[in-house]
């Protein structure tokens, strides 16, 4: 099955972004399609480079990127992405900016959309 | 259909917002703060029996480990990720934000 | 053989002004609206707020969306609803509303249509994905 998440809030805030990634490991491991990750609102600051957090804390933006590095499609959208200061230049690497035409097409394409946010 | 709830009832009326629109069959899902609906005694657990009566209620294991909730209505499921992408597959999803 | 247009549900439920969501998800539904598909808008809880007439937020010194708000019909959004229920236990009528478009014919203005949950809970039980915002 073909299924596409989009997520709503930042990093650490909120545990949406958690939340997200666990189902999304889970999908995988049954096997199935991730069509697209796209991250809207404060989800945009999921994927910045420039977080540091402690050592002994998961680092939610290199988890993003490992994902994005197997091939699934992770899109952060410009049009939040540049209210938040968001750029390429601050993105890990797997990631990219788009428009919010990828997200009604993973909203059409995919059998499941499933939403994270709070 | 899958509800999923996220919120506590005791801060937030997402639960009892959400479950006017429960249809008989649908399934909810508790995670994150929503898996504070869960416990027995609390004044929600009268509400959350009688949805029960309608609807499948899983609530996250995750979730209730990490706020050491025990304690829960007879009825509801525990399940994990794993479980969640099942429900998923199963049916269509509105997330109640 | 054509593609089915596929049928996608909005919900609304949350308050605006107070946070961004009801504001950027006005734009996902715009920008949705230009593709092939069957587009709803469902207002329910603190959501109905966003269509109540009157709305200035001059003085608060953010844009706003009223005025799109009152255009929805031209961006082709024309399946635009509202809980009853959540309208009324917050004091509002129909009357509270704002206008989205008008008529194409009649030229008559057009309001969201006030319906009920049972009939808002079929509509959701038929469709291809439901973001909410």
């Amino acid at each position: 099955m073909k299924i596409a998440v989009c997520i709503y809030e930042g990093p650490y805030n909120h545990e949406a972004s958690d939340s997200a990634y666990n189902f999304i490991k889970a999908a995988i491991d049954k096997g199935h399609e991730i069509q697209g990750i796209f991250f809207y609102h404060d989800g945009v600051y999921n994927v910045t480079k420039l977080m540091e957090p402690p050592q002994d804390d998961r680092h939610i933006a290199n988890r993003w990127s490992a994902l994005g590095a197997t091939g699934i499609d992770i899109v952060v959208c410009i049009a939040a992405a540049k209210r938040r200061g968001i750029v390429d230049d601050v993105l890990v690497p797997n990631v990219r900016i788009s428009g919010l035409g990828q997200l009604t097409m993973m909203t059409i394409q995919a059998d499941r959309m499933v939403v994270f946010g709070d | 259909m899958l509800h999923t709830v996220n919120k506590s009832p005791f801060q937030n009326t997402t639960l009892m917002d959400a479950a006017r629109f429960f249809q008989s069959g649908d399934v909810l899902l508790l995670l994150e703060d929503g898996v504070f609906a869960c416990q027995t005694g609390t004044i929600h657990a009268a509400f959350v029996e009688n949805l029960l009566k309608n609807v499948k209620v899983y609530a996250m294991r995750a979730d209730l480990k990490a706020r050491a909730i025990t304690q829960l209505i007879p009825g509801i499921e525990i399940t994990d990720y794993s479980g969640f992408v099942e429900l998923v597959e199963k049916n269509k999803v509105h997330s109640w934000l | 053989m054509a593609e089915e247009i596929k049928k996608i549900m909005f919900t609304v439920r949350k308050p605006p002004h107070g946070s961004i969501y009801v504001y950027e998800g006005l734009e996902v539904k715009l920008i949705m609206a230009a593709y092939d598909a069957d587009i709803s808008v469902v207002f329910m809880d603190d959501g109905v707020y966003a269509l109540k007439q009157g709305q200035d937020t001059k003085e608060l010194g953010i844009k706003g969306f009223a005025a799109t708000y009152g255009a929805l019909m031209d961006y082709e959004i024309q399946k635009v609803y509202v809980d009853r229920h959540s309208m009324e236990i917050r004091g509002m009528t129909e009357d509270d509303l704002l206008i989205i478009g008008e008529d194409e014919e009649t030229e008559e203005p057009v309001k969201p249509q006030v319906i009920d949950s049972q009939a808002i809970a079929a509509m959701m039980a038929e469709q291809h994905n439901i973001l909410s915002f």
